[in-house]
C-alpha cells in the first residue's frame, strides 16, 4: 500500500507518449504526446467530450490506456502518490458526514501509511494546508456548508496535504462567480512558490489566456499546445471547435464559443 | 420495576437481549458504509441470496443453529464478491443483475426448504429470526465475528472513509482498491451472517440501514453517525425484545419497529428545526 519512487531530476515531471484510449466503439484520446517540466501550469481547453476528464485520469493512473505510455518523472503513474487529481463538483457527494479537515487530512494517508492514525504533525500539516488555502477559519465546517470556491480550495489544500507535485483539477471554474475564480486563481499562483506543476481544465479562454504559462486545445487529440498567441488564433479553434464557433459580429477577431457550459448531468 | 425484570428471569430473553444488543451494533457500524456508499439494494440482496446455502446446510445437517452459521457465513462471503464481481460486468444495469440473482437464489432456497415436511416453522425462522432461541454457544459466534468485524473496520478506518468519499483519491494514494473493496464487501457479509439468526434474512436490510440513516439525519460526522448508529441499533433490541414479550409479537419484527419509529422521529425532529 501506499508506494513511492524516487523522482529522476532530468526527466520531465509529466511525459505523454502517443496515448491512445478507446471507450467500447468511441475514441477518447487519440495519439497524445507532449510533456510538462516541473513548476509549469497548463489550462487544457476544448469542447465538452473532448476527453478532457479521461486525459486526466490517464495521467492519474485511474484510467490504463490502451496503448501509449504516461510517464511521470520517468516512471509510471502507479508507482506515485504525488498526483492529485480534483474532482469537478458535481462529482463529489458534498451530504457525505465528514468535516473540511477530515477531507484535507485524507490527503496525509499516504504520508501516514497503513493502520496509522494521524499524529500532531500531520494536523499541523493540515493546518498549514487551511491557511495557505485561507479557509483556517472553517476548518469544522460540514464540506457541503461550504461555497462553490471554497470547496475547490479544500481540494487544493487536499493536494497541498497529499504533497502533490502534479495537480490535476477538472472545471474547478465552472459555476464559480468572478470573485471565486479570482480567489481560486490567487491560490493557485502561490503554489508557484513550491513548483507544483498544475494542469486545469477550463472552458474559459479568457482566464486560460491571462493565468496559464501554455494553452493545450484538446479535441480527443492535441490540436495545438503552446502559449496564448500561439493557441487562440481563430484557425486553430475551428479545428477544435467546428461549427460551435463562430466570429461576434463587428468585432474584429474576437470569436465566440456556442459551449461554455455543462457536461451532462451536471447541475449547479 | 418488575415491569423492566420480569422477561430478564428467562435465560433465553437474557441471550436474547445480549444477542440483539451486539448484533445491533455491528450491523449498525457497517452499516453506516452501507448507506453512506448506496449500497442498502446490495444487503438487502445478499441477504436473501444466502439462503440456498442455509437450506443446504439444513437438509444436510437437521438444522442445528450453530453449524447453520458457518452454512450462512460461507454463502454470504461467496454471495457477496459473486455479486461484487458481477456489477462490474456491463451486460445489463448492476441492480438488474443484482435482482435477478438474488430471486433467483432466494427461489431455489425456499425451493430446498420446502422439500423437507415440516418447513413452514424452520422457514419462517430463516425469513424473520428466531432470537429467543438464540444460543450461549451462538452468543460467542456474534461475539467473535461481530469483534473480527469492528476491529478491521477500526484497523482501515481512514482506507474505508477514503474508498468511500472519493474512490478516485484512493487511486491516486495507491491505496489497493479492489482489494479493500473487497475487504468491505465481505465484512457485510459476514455481518449478515452474524445477524441471520437475529433478524432473518427478510428484515436484515433493516438493521443494515435504518440505525446508521437515522444517525445520518442527526450529525455530520463519520465517527459520530457510527457512535448514534449504534445506539439506535442497541436501544432497538432492547425496546423491540420487551415489546416483544409483553405484547406477543414476533421478535424481528418488533426491533425493526422500533428502529424505523426511531427513523420517522429523527425524519420528523429534522423537518420542524429545519424551518
Amino acid at each position: 500500500m501506499y508506494p513511492h519512487i524516487d523522482h529522476l531530476k532530468d526527466k520531465p515531471i509529466l511525459d505523454a507518449h502517443q496515448v491512445f484510449v478507446r471507450y467500447s466503439a468511441r475514441v477518447a484520446l487519440e495519439n497524445v504526446t507532449f510533456h510538462l517540466h516541473v513548476g509549469e501550469r497548463v489550462a487544457v481547453v476544448g469542447p465538452n467530450g473532448a476527453g478532457k476528464s479521461t486525459l486526466f485520469k490517464v495521467i492519474a493512473g485511474v484510467i490504463q490506456p490502451n496503448s501509449g505510455e504516461v510517464t511521470i518523472s520517468g516512471s509510471r503513474p502507479l508507482n506515485h502518490s504525488c498526483i492529485a487529481y480534483i474532482p469537478q463538483r458535481s462529482q463529489v457527494d458534498w451530504n457525505f458526514p465528514v468535516s473540511v479537515s477530515d477531507v484535507v487530512m485524507m490527503g496525509r494517508s499516504a504520508k501516514l501509511g497503513p493502520l496509522k492514525s494521524p499524529k500532531k504533525s500531520d494536523w499541523d500539516f493540515v493546518n498549514h494546508a487551511l491557511e495557505v488555502v485561507e479557509l483556517s477559519t472553517l476548518s469544522k465546517r460540514q464540506i457541503g456548508q461550504l461555497s462553490g470556491g471554497q470547496q475547490q480550495r479544500m481540494f487544493i489544500a487536499r493536494a497541498l496535504a497529499q504533497e502533490a507535485e502534479l495537480m490535476l483539477m477538472d472545471e474547478p471554474l465552472t459555476g464559480l462567480d468572478t470573485p471565486s475564480q479570482e480567489g481560486l486563481l490567487n491560490v493557485l499562483n502561490k503554489l508557484r512558490e513550491d513548483k507544483v506543476t498544475v494542469m486545469v481544465a477550463t472552458h474559459d479562454l479568457d482566464q486560460a489566456a491571462r493565468h496559464f504559462d501554455r494553452i493545450m486545445l484538446l479535441n480527443h487529440r492535441i490540436v495545438a499546445l503552446g502559449n496564448a498567441a500561439e493557441v487562440l488564433r481563430s484557425d486553430i479553434l475551428l479545428q477544435a471547435y467546428g461549427a460551435r464557433l463562430r466570429p461576434l459580429e463587428g468585432h474584429e477577431g474576437l470569436l465566440t464559443i456556442d459551449d461554455t457550459c455543462c457536461d451532462e448531468g451536471q447541475h449547479f | 420495576m418488575t415491569f423492566l425484570l420480569e422477561p430478564l428471569q428467562y435465560e433465553f430473553m437474557q441471550r436474547g437481549m445480549i444477542a440483539a444488543v451486539l448484533v445491533g451494533i455491528v450491523c449498525a457500524i457497517v452499516g453506516t458504509y452501507v448507506v453512506l456508499r448506496g449500497m442498502a439494494f446490495f444487503g438487502d440482496a445478499l441477504a436473501h441470496t444466502i439462503l440456498p446455502g442455509i437450506a443446504l446446510g439444513y437438509l444436510f445437517t437437521g438444522g442445528a443453529r450453530e453449524t447453520l452459521f458457518w452454512w450462512a457465513l460461507g454463502t454470504s462471503i461467496i454471495a457477496a464478491l459473486g455479486i461484487g464481481a458481477i456489477s462490474k460486468q456491463a451486460q445489463v444495469k448492476e441492480d438488474t443483475a443484482i435482482g435477478i440473482i438474488f430471486a433467483g437464489m432466494f427461489a431455489l432456497g425456499i425451493a430446498l426448504i420446502s422439500t423437507v415436511r415440516s418447513y413452514a416453522v424452520d422457514l419462517s425462522h430463516f425469513l424473520f429470526g428466531d432470537i429467543l432461541g438464540v444460543s450461549v454457544q451462538s452468543l460467542w459466534l456474534i461475539v467473535i465475528f461481530g469483534g473480527i468485524v469492528l476491529l478491521i473496520i477500526a484497523a482501515f478506518y481512514k482506507e474505508f472513509l477514503i474508498l468511500s468519499f472519493d474512490p478516485i483519491l484512493a487511486t491516486t494514494l495507491r491505496m489497493p482498491v479492489n482489494l479493500l473493496n473487497n475487504v468491505l464487501l465481505t465484512l457485510i457479509a459476514v455481518t449478515v451472517a452474524v445477524s441471520l439468526q437475529t433478524v432473518g434474512v427478510a428484515l436484515m436490510v433493516a438493521m443494515l440501514v435504518t440505525p446508521a440513516a437515522t444517525a445520518y439525519l442527526l450529525t455530520q460526522r463519520l465517527p459520530m453517525m457510527m457512535t448514534l448508529a449504534a445506539i439506535f441499533a442497541a436501544f432497538s433490541g432492547i425496546v423491540g425484545l420487551y415489546l416483544s414479550y409483553y405484547l406477543s409479537i414476533a421478535s424481528g419484527a418488533a426491533i425493526v419497529l422500533i428502529a424505523t419509529a426511531l427513523f420517522m422521529i429523527a425524519f420528523a425532529v429534522k423537518k420542524i428545526t429545519a424551518r
